[in-house]
């Protein structure tokens, strides 16, 4: 084993990163102001709206999706974290988790239809998805900060690398699912490619991709702690204050309201897909 | 010409098709070029056309190729070599976009398992290949309705296809197919997933349909009774190669060889013979020739009625030998003698329809045709001859031209 020398990994990806670092102004800076606007918007616009309004808000859309416990539950609880006094936090980390959610959807729905049609670039973006998905959050924290600063636009991209994969592989999943007969049924017709996906396979895929969609917000969310600590607002910052201060009490009132956001959002994303049709 | 014609069309499964194409031409068998090369061969050199208006059944057994056949016909599946013409024009290698427009107007085809989709309503259902050539709302919501009249369905326009039987999926499989107005239907074992009865309704709604529309259809079945009655002409598949291609009764008295002749064996002959497949040449004479005459012609083809007829061949009536010699005797012409009130078919009746009018009759039926011109007889013999497989000659000559052995 000591006869092989010692592959230089670690120093090839610092230069990788150095190369991209001296371009980091055109690179970089655009995918910043797309993202802190993105932010900054989502969490002005839910912030200018009173809590009051907005929980009850909240509550609507729980009852719409859930049902009367899921509406119950949503008002007491988002009831309970405003009473606690983490309402503005909670809204920053809605505004993170939103345009993080946003973002993976943005690329990772494209991304997915485009596995469904290709095995060869299926092979190749799978095992992309499980180094995102196992590599440790810290690990492409470094490079982030380096190329971003701190601050939020590095925790959105942390989250996105963490929230991407399962919506990529669950359109992947649920256009593959499509019955053929159904897909070829459209070729039969003489749709394009762009109709058959469009008029058939997105449709009938929707149930595999909400679900995609809930399991990215509920990893999203589960990064907020994370972001905080390279800069990014909200509960997740609460949460690392009290550790650092090691005050139990109120690490456990930030802790709860993450919980608290994290079922609420569940509970609508779950349940946002219409009465499904079973397939012929 | 020929609405849709095939010719050499071959679908090779696999990696390296040109090898087993080049071991097909040397006359390999499918197995062997599976145990040689591992390449699969799904359809093997078929040569066919389709006449307008005709339905052109493909039977054979699970595996032969049938689905592979159908789908290389609207190329769902790419062929390996060979052609397909649609009114002249090969579909075999010609534009995306220009197949697209060859599918949407001259291509429908129906599913076995209907392939609906689930999320759109009956009516939705329909209109999709409308939706396709991008027709205007209200057009498109008006054909579908007139499709969906059609087929009998009208009140379900906005149920979904979960809320149907398995019929009245299929009819909705139809009237989908039908929206767009195609020439050529293209009908994958369509009804095989039925229930006997409902299926046998689909049938006959198919082709009562066809009475007016006049599709071309490609119909796949693996039912040797559903390929008899829909089918004008049939092609039995195995391995990828038509054994035979002809009309149902050829199929059923003349098997080209053991395979289809297993395959037609426990079917009913009466459902497939009709009364010009065993019909007789009927001895006739005209009234102005006498009874003498009449006894002679009799005593010479050894029959004991003979058919008056006009000079048109028109049946007047009959005359057995007894009245014939009481003729004789009393003088009387043959006209006042003869028997005017005598059972007689077209020349299409099927033999089935014709056992209850045998059992309780001693003579023999006239066939007639147009303007009750005498065609010819049926005798007793002649029907059960034909159940086993003993066809007239002079009518199964008349036949052949039309068929062919693969
Ligand atoms: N995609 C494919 N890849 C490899 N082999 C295939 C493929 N599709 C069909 N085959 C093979 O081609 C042959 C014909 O199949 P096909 O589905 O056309 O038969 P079929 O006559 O329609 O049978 P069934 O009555 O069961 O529907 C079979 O041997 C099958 O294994
Ligand atoms: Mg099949």
């Amino acid at each position: 084993m000591d006869s092989v020398p010692k592959l230089p990994i670690g120093e090839w990806v610092e230069r990788i990163v150095e190369a991209l670092g001296q371009h980091k102004g055109i690179l970089f800076d655009p995918i910043a102001i797309i993202i802190s606007g993105m932010v900054t918007y989502f969490t002005e616009v839910l912030a200018a709206i009173p809590s009051v309004i907005l929980i009850l808000l909240f509550g609507a859309l729980a009852w719409v999706f859930g049902g009367r416990s899921s509406m119950f539950f949503t008002l007491l609880g988002l009831f309970l974290i405003a009473n606690l006094g983490y309402w503005d936090e909670t809204v920053e980390t809605l505004g993170l988790v939103i345009a993080s959610a946003l973002l993976s959807i943005t690329v990772g729905i494209p991304a997915g239809i485009a596995c469904a049609r290709s095995d060869t670039f299926t092979k190749l973006v799978m095992p992309l998805l499980d180094l995102m998905q196992t590599m440790p959050a810290f690990v492409y924290l470094i490079p982030a900060i380096f190329f971003f600063g701190l601050g939020e636009v590095p925790g959105v991209i942390a989250s996105v690398i963490f929230a991407l994969p399962p919506i990529v592989r669950f359109t992947n999943l649920g256009i593959r699912q499509v019955p053929p007969e159904l897909a070829e049924a459209a070729d039969a017709f003489g749709s394009s490619r762009w109709q058959k996906l469009m008029k058939v396979q997105l449709p009938l895929a929707k149930t595999t991709i909400m679900a995609g969609v809930n399991q990215c917000i509920m990893l999203a969310l589960s990064m907020v702690v994370i972001a905080a600590m390279i800069g990014a607002k909200g509960l997740g910052a609460d949460v690392y204050r009290a550790v650092s201060q090691v005050d139990i009490g109120k690490g456990f009132e930030a802790g709860l309201s993450i919980v608290i956001i994290a079922i609420v959002l569940d509970r609508i994303s779950q349940h946002a897909k219409q009465k499904e049709r079973k397939a012929l | 010409m020929p609405k849709m014609t095939v010719r050499q069309l071959t679908k090779v499964f696999g990696k390296q098709p040109q090898a087993a194409l080049k071991l097909l031409e040397q006359g390999w068998t499918k197995e062997q070029i599976f145990k040689e090369t591992g390449q699969s061969i799904g359809v093997n050199q078929i040569s066919f056309s389709v006449a307008e208006g005709e339905i052109f059944v493909i039977m054979g057994l699970s595996g032969s190729g049938k689905s592979t056949l159908i789908r290389l016909c609207n190329r769902l599946i790419e062929p390996t070599t060979g052609s397909v013409q649609i009114d002249g024009e090969e579909l075999i290698g010609m534009k995306p976009a220009h197949l697209r427009e060859v599918r949407r107007r001259k291509l429908g085809m129906v599913f076995q398992n209907f392939a609906l989709f689930p999320q759109r309503t009956v009516r939705e259902n329909i209109e999709f290949g409308l939706e396709i050539q991008q027709v205007p709302h209200g057009l498109r919501q008006e054909k579908a309705r007139e499709a969906l009249a059609l087929v009998g369905l009208s009140e379900w326009e906005n149920a979904f296809p979960d809320q149907l039987s398995g019929g009245m999926r299929q009819r909705v499989g139809l009237a989908r197919a039908l929206a767009n107005n195609p020439d050529i239907l293209l009908m994958d074992e369509a009804f095989s997933a039925l229930d006997p009865l409902i299926r046998k309704d689909m049938q006959d709604e198919l082709l009562e349909l066809q009475l007016t529309m006049k599709k071309t259809i490609l119909f796949i079945t693996h039912d040797l009774h559903e390929a008899l009655r829909l089918g004008d002409r049939i092609a039995l598949m195995k391995d990828g190669r038509f054994i035979q291609v002809g009309r149902p009764e050829e199929i059923m008295t003349d098997p080209a060889d053991e395979f289809v002749k297993k395959f037609v064996e426990d079917a009913d002959l009466s459902k497939v013979l009709v009364a010009k497949h065993v019909m007789k040449r009927a001895e006739a004479i005209t009234p102005d020739k006498g009874a003498r005459v009449a006894l002679q012609l009799m005593m010479d083809n050894g029959v004991s009625s003979l058919y008056i007829v006009d000079k048109k061949r028109t049946l007047l009536g009959l005359v057995t030998a007894y009245d014939v010699s009481l003729a004789i005797n009393t003088g009387e012409s043959l006209e006042t003698m003869m028997k005017k009130d005598i059972p007689s078919v077209g020349p299409d009746a099927r033999l089935n329809s014709l056992f209850p009018l045998m059992a309780d009759l001693h003579v023999p039926i006239a066939v007639v045709g147009e303007e009750r011109r005498l065609l010819g007889v049926i005798v007793k013999g002649a029907v059960l001859g034909g159940l086993v497989g003993k066809v007239n000659p002079q009518q199964g000559a008349e036949v052949m031209p039309h068929g062919f052995r693969a």
